[in-house]
């Protein structure tokens, strides 16, 4: 049989780095929009609503700009751990417990004001996620668990914390019984930032922090040493470079991060807790990670356009009526194209020009 | 019907979704591939027997369909992971993603409906046993499932097979020095799982709880991975463990019908702190982990 083979090249291509999630998105287009064929759909309406739309107009790109706060915020953090291969995949746990924390004081203190308190409400929030992902850190340091499954754990039982609270103590007893609480006060918001737009102050936070992630792991000795740890475990271990440590550092970045972000949803655009805090930020930060690289400046592309994703296909519903699960067959197709084309950056594919015979 | 009476009749089947998709898992694990795609798959599975089942298909169609279906998502994990060596927790992340998509965009139409259960088979003179005898009152697919069960506990220990299996997973180099085409029976052992996770989903959605709803897997995919490490890689010990599982699944159920005030998101939750906890413990100790672990686990193959 005559089959291609991948040959290692002798140092990685930085344009495939830098080709690989452009091929990925072209292909995942299509093989979505051929998708969208089979289900009957125009794929002319469905591209126009799922990914012009949502930057043609000025409010729609500040709808985006809000939605990619919460994205480029808790992969920026997952992409930290990623680095030094601590695989944090309970963000989604993390950023509710964020929300949660962050509500705390407005449901308990309705009557508070002052400017200090949306600040306090956000660093609760990052604590919270910290606290959250604290346990997973703590399992896997001390008792050796596999961090994968235990963060993934938590974030289903972060989520009937929550389903607890809206359904029980939390629930606004003027809410005509919805799973939701009270609606903030005023100072309990983060102001806004662009006039007339939901956009707000947390945005330029996040960017502030995407600075920071980036100087953190390409000009310091702490971010050097999660990197060694995850691309050469032995020689970290060689260089003194404590295995507990990057683990408890990825780990509490991660969930600070997600945390954070949680208390900007609660404390922005949606201004309560409800249970549908989130749609999923948790698990597709995780897509917008990897699809940046891993690296900080990769992470704010992407997560804008997964963004742009998040809103196109709120449009499509309703222009197209796709069913909003397309966005996640979509997600989950980038993410395996992706995977594909960045082997390319490390691997080159050698057909064979002549038979080999029976050993192929 | 007591609690205990009850719980011993059911936890077979609710076992089984675990048991089912945790065997699967644990013959790509072994050799030394970590699908972490289980809950997608299953949630694919679990939409294509309901859809069939719900279209006068039939029962043998639906698992045919849903084992087939997550068999193909499988390889789709084979082909990224396997073919293009990228690395193994993305590609399964990124499967469950697809297949929990997948399953939401067939199933969209059925929410909330229900289909007709198989019928339960009983074992003449045991199924009348007090107390004790609703364990021998089980549909076919629990009678078929523990027969896998010993199966495949028998190749492992036994069979040519199953040794050429572990070998792949411990020592793929010399196993392919040896002569065996590692990544072609990876492949296999990945498919074996995905076919495995497919009928563990149409078990869930036609037979166990045959009714539909987004999101029906709820974690017992997970679940199910993290049942092959309580059972340290041993059939015999995965097979207590999902019925452990089976165990703490219904008695959520009989502690929310009995009154007690317990809120029913913390017996919900049941599942998901018992694994943690279990998984603590299991983990912790790292000598049986190392005895039984499997060496290549993750790593890709290159010759």
């Amino acid at each position: 049989m005559m089959m291609p083979h991948l040959i290692r090249r002798e140092r990685a291509s930085l344009k495939m780095t830098l080709l690989a999630p452009v091929i990925a998105l072209a292909v995942a287009i299509v093989l979505n929009f051929a998708l969208y064929i089979l289900m009957g759909k125009s794929p002319l309406d469905v591209f126009h609503a799922m990914l012009l739309e949502p930057i043609l107009s000025w409010y729609s790109f500040t709808e985006v700009l809000l939605k990619m706060g919460p994205l480029l915020l808790i992969a920026q953090g997952l992409a930290i751990g990623y680095r030094a291969k601590v695989f944090n995949i309970g963000a989604e746990g993390q950023f509710i417990l964020g929300a949660v924390c962050a509500s705390s004081i407005p449901v308990w203190f309705p009557q508070a004001e002052g400017a200090w308190i949306w600040p306090l409400m956000l660093l609760l929030g990052a604590l919270g996620g910290a606290f959250w992902a604290s346990i997973t850190a703590f399992w896997r340091v001390r008792l050796n668990a596999n961090e994968i499954l235990v963060s993934l754990m938590l974030a289903l039982v972060a989520e009937q914390v929550l389903n607890y609270l809206l359904l029980g103590p939390w629930k606004d007893p003027m809410g005509f019984n919805f799973p939701q609480s009270v609606m903030f006060q005023m100072d309990a918001l983060v102001p806004t930032l662009i006039p007339g737009t939901r956009v707000n102050v947390s945005l330029l936070i996040t960017l502030f922090l995407s600075i920071l992630a980036w100087a953190f792991m390409q000009k310091s000795f702490a971010g050097y040493k999660l990197q060694v740890g995850g691309l050469a475990p032995g020689a970290a271990r060689y260089a003194g470079f404590s295995e507990s440590g990057a683990i408890w550092l990825s780990l509490l970045i991660g969930g600070f991060a997600a945390g954070l972000a949680g208390a900007a949803e609660v404390a922005g655009p949606l201004g309560q807790l409800q249970r549908s805090i989130s749609t999923g930020y948790g698990y597709a930060a995780i897509i917008v990670a990897y699809l940046g690289g891993l690296h900080p400046i990769g992470i704010i592309l992407s997560s804008f356009f997964m963004a742009i994703l998040y809103i196109g296909g709120d449009n499509a519903m309703v222009s197209a009526s796709l069913p909003i699960a397309a966005v996640r067959v979509f997600q989950g197709s980038l993410l395996l194209s992706y995977l594909i084309a960045v082997a390319f950056v490390r691997y080159r594919i050698e057909w064979p020009t002549t038979p080999k015979g029976a050993r192929a | 019907m007591s609690a205990v009476e009850f719980i011993l009749a059911s936890m077979l089947a609710a076992a089984t979704p675990f048991l089912l998709a945790a065997l699967g898992e644990l013959v790509a694990e072994r050799s030394g591939v970590m699908n972490l795609g289980v809950e997608g798959m299953m949630a694919l599975g679990a939409a294509l027997a309901f859809i069939i089942v719900h279209n006068g298909g039939g029962h043998f169609l639906a698992f045919l369909a849903a084992g087939l279906a997550a068999t193909a998502l499988s390889l789709v994990f084979a082909f990224v992971a396997l073919g293009f060596r990228a690395n193994q927790v993305a590609t399964g992340l990124a499967i469950g993603i697809f297949g929990q998509g997948l399953s939401a965009l067939f199933g969209k139409s059925y929410e909330a409906m229900t289909v007709k259960s198989l019928p339960k088979m009983s074992i003449p003179g045991l199924s009348d046993l007090p107390v004790i005898g609703g364990l021998f009152t089980q549909d076919i697919v629990v009678w078929l499932s523990l027969i896998v069960t010993l199966v495949i506990g028998i190749a492992f220990a036994r069979s040519k097979v199953g040794l050429v299996l572990r070998a792949v997973g411990e020592n793929p180099k010399a196993a392919r020095a040896i002569g065996y085409p590692v990544i072609a029976i990876r492949v296999g052992a990945v498919a074996f799982g995905g076919l495995m996770a497919g009928f563990a989903g149409a078990y869930a959605s036609v037979v166990y709880t045959p009714l539909w709803a987004d999101g029906m897997i709820a974690g017992r995919g997970w679940i199910a991975i993290a049942l092959v490490v309580f059972g340290t890689w041993l059939t015999g010990r995965i097979f207590l463990g999902a019925c452990l599982f089976g165990a703490v699944s219904l008695i959520g159920l009989t502690a929310q019908t009995s009154g007690l005030a317990i809120p029913s998101q913390l017996l919900s939750s049941l599942p998901y702190i018992v694994t943690i906890v279990v998984l603590g413990i299991i983990s912790s100790n790292k000598r049986l982990l190392k005895l039984n672990g499997i060496a290549s686990l993750g790593e890709p193959f290159e010759r």
